[in-house]
């Protein structure tokens, strides 16, 4: 298992040639033996897994199979519910973000998140973007302004929301706050983005318009995305992980996976036999 | 169709329209009291006003006069019931939505709560008796407020909570996630999005001790004159409700119903406001 996961962790061709050597000596992130319990359920079982820098990961299985709960790891929001437990290593650039002494902070700082519903703030377009960059930076107007029209831009919600910056976000559409959330966490320049179902509540062009997003974000961050839906995790992802009862069964090259999986669970999910 | 079928249908059809009769006499019944008593105060109410009424004192039987000092009265002890209920209120909801959810300590708190919630006024009332008017030896328009605000404060504790509440957890996980502390994510973001459910439990808290007598009876008491000294006995409009109405003088029959007009319309006023925001609120939601 460990071995074959070795394997298959190298990145393509064509990926191997656009990484950076570094990259492939050391992933991004990766879980190290993780395991996780809910309350005494144990809901992770020794995970291991890489997430390569500046490529999209996507995380499967059916529900329950702990993919979110994984994703919740890497930025410790679990952490603000009580009677929940993570043991283990999650390493980011090489340090345990798990180890108490590793500042909230600056982890969530480096590792953004989005949620399955889109959640804007009740305020304004403008200040959903500006309320985090406020938490760490002073910033004159001019340059907030400039950073807020990055940040939609890189949302791919500029044209549709810069004349109406000072309008209430939740006047948007679904796709269009789902947009902003994205914005929102890549505002704070974070290396990491953690996208936990994002499109799961939008309709089928609102979650087109996610897709190319994504395989535009990932030149610039490193995305690790859960997804319910197989052909989303087969469109944008450079790696997949199919989970399966909390264990990590099957990891590897996107196009591997889901052309020949290894693994009987794997195939049989792949090819809808359960779920 | 069968016989059958046609028998079961009818019979469904017949017990459709029995219910919806019954159903429909008993929201009568309860909407007949109701219109009763409003129409009776408005029309006797209404027949009572006369601009005296806002800037004369209460007058001794058999003259002329108005109740300002017991509106003023009770403005002043109701907005200062409302100023020492409401910080306290939205602190303590806040703590129990926020920091003490799932713990034994906040479902004591919010037991404990609810039975303040429930408690009668006068029992309020007499609780401030003992702890402060019987200590400084005299009534008091603080005694009052005071009083008050402990009816305001379970009713702010509980919206603020449940307003709290009903914000989507992953609102918080959003803005936690952003790397902002947990007591940056209340304020600025939690509290904006549950304003118009407490704003609209502030202003109910408010109507609520608009008309109430009891607690007031035993802390405030009452005064013939205008008072601006909140450590004397202070007027205000449903003890004055309370003692004209009870008395066999003709004028202050017609005074007590004027009150009783005056407080209504207020009452309907700050309903009519909190749904306001509410509904506002929630065309800018969809």
């Amino acid at each position: 298992m460990t071995e074959a996961q070795f394997a298959l962790s190298t990145p393509t061709p064509a990926a191997a040639a656009a990484a950076t050597p570094a990259n492939s000596e050391l992933p991004k992130m990766a879980a190290r033996k993780l395991d996780f319990f809910y309350n005494g359920f144990h809901a992770l079982k020794n995970v291991s897994l890489d997430i390569a820098e500046k490529r999209v990961t996507a995380l499967i299985g059916p529900s329950g199979c702990g993919k979110s709960t994984l994703l919740r790891i890497f930025n410790r929001i679990y952490s603000i519910y009580p009677k929940l437990e993570a043991k283990g290593e999650v390493m980011l650039d090489g340090e345990n973000i798990l180890d108490p002494k590793y500042p909230l902070n600056r982890l969530r700082s480096k590792v953004g998140m989005v949620f399955q519903k889109p959640v804007p703030f009740p305020m304004s377009i403008y200040d959903n973007i500006a309320y985090g960059i406020r938490h760490y930076e002073k910033l004159s107007r001019a340059d907030m302004d400039i950073r807020v029209e990055q940040a939609l831009r890189q949302g791919a919600l500029w044209e549709e929301a810069k004349d109406k910056l000072k309008q209430s976000a939740l006047g948007l559409s679904g796709g269009q706050q789902q947009r902003l959330c994205i914005a929102r966490a890549v505002a704070l320049k974070p290396e990491v983005i953690l996208l936990d179902e994002p499109t799961s509540a939008l309709d089928p062009i609102a979650t087109g318009k996610i897709e190319q997003l994504v395989a535009e974000l990932k030149e610039h961050f490193t995305i690790a995305i859960v997804t319910h839906n197989m052909q989303q995790a087969a469109r944008c992802s450079d790696f997949t992980a199919f989970m399966y009862l909390g264990e990590l069964i099957e990891f590897g090259a996107t196009e591997m996976l889901f052309t020949k999986p290894t693994k009987k669970q794997t195939e049989d999910y792949i090819t809808g036999r359960f779920g | 169709m069968s016989d059958v079928s046609e028998r079961l249908y009818r019979k469904r059809r017949l017990i459709n329209a029995w219910n919806l009769v019954a159903s429909g006499a008993c929201a009568a019944f309860g909407i007949f009291w109701l219109v009763w008593i409003l129409w009776t105060t408005l029309k006797t109410g209404i027949a009572a006003m006369k601009p005296a009424l806002f800037y004369e004192m209460t007058p001794p039987p058999g003259s002329d006069g108005g109740i300002a000092n017991a509106l003023f009265g009770s403005l002043v002890m109701s907005l200062g019931a409302i100023l020492i209920g409401t910080p306290i209120g939205v602190a303590a909801g806040t703590y129990l939505a926020e920091f003490a959810k799932k713990r034994a300590i906040g479902e004591a708190i919010r037991f404990v709560n609810d039975i303040l919630l429930s408690a009668p006024s006068i029992v309020l009332g007499l609780f401030v008796y003992t702890l402060v008017v019987r200590q400084t030896g005299h009534f008091s328009g603080y005694a009052g407020a005071l009083a008050l605000a402990l009816i305001v404060l379970p009713v702010v504790v509980r919206t603020t909570d449940e307003m709290l509440q009903l914000v989507p957890s992953q609102m918080r996980e959003a803005a936690l996630s952003l790397g902002v502390p947990q007591w940056k994510v209340t304020l600025q973001v939690l509290y904006r999005s549950a304003l118009p459910g407490i704003m609209t439990g502030i202003l109910l808290a408010l109507a609520r001790i608009s008309g109430e007598t009891a607690p007031l009876l035993f802390t405030a008491l009452n005064n013939q004159y205008w008072t601006n000294d909140l450590n004397s006995p202070m007027a205000s409009v449903p003890v004055v409700i309370f003692q004209y109405a009870m008395s066999p003088y003709e004028s202050w029959h017609s005074l007590a119903w004027a009150g009783a007009f005056v407080v209504t319309v207020f009452v309907l006023l700050l309903s009519v406001l909190s749904r306001a925001i509410l509904l506002r609120n929630k065309v800018s939601n969809d």
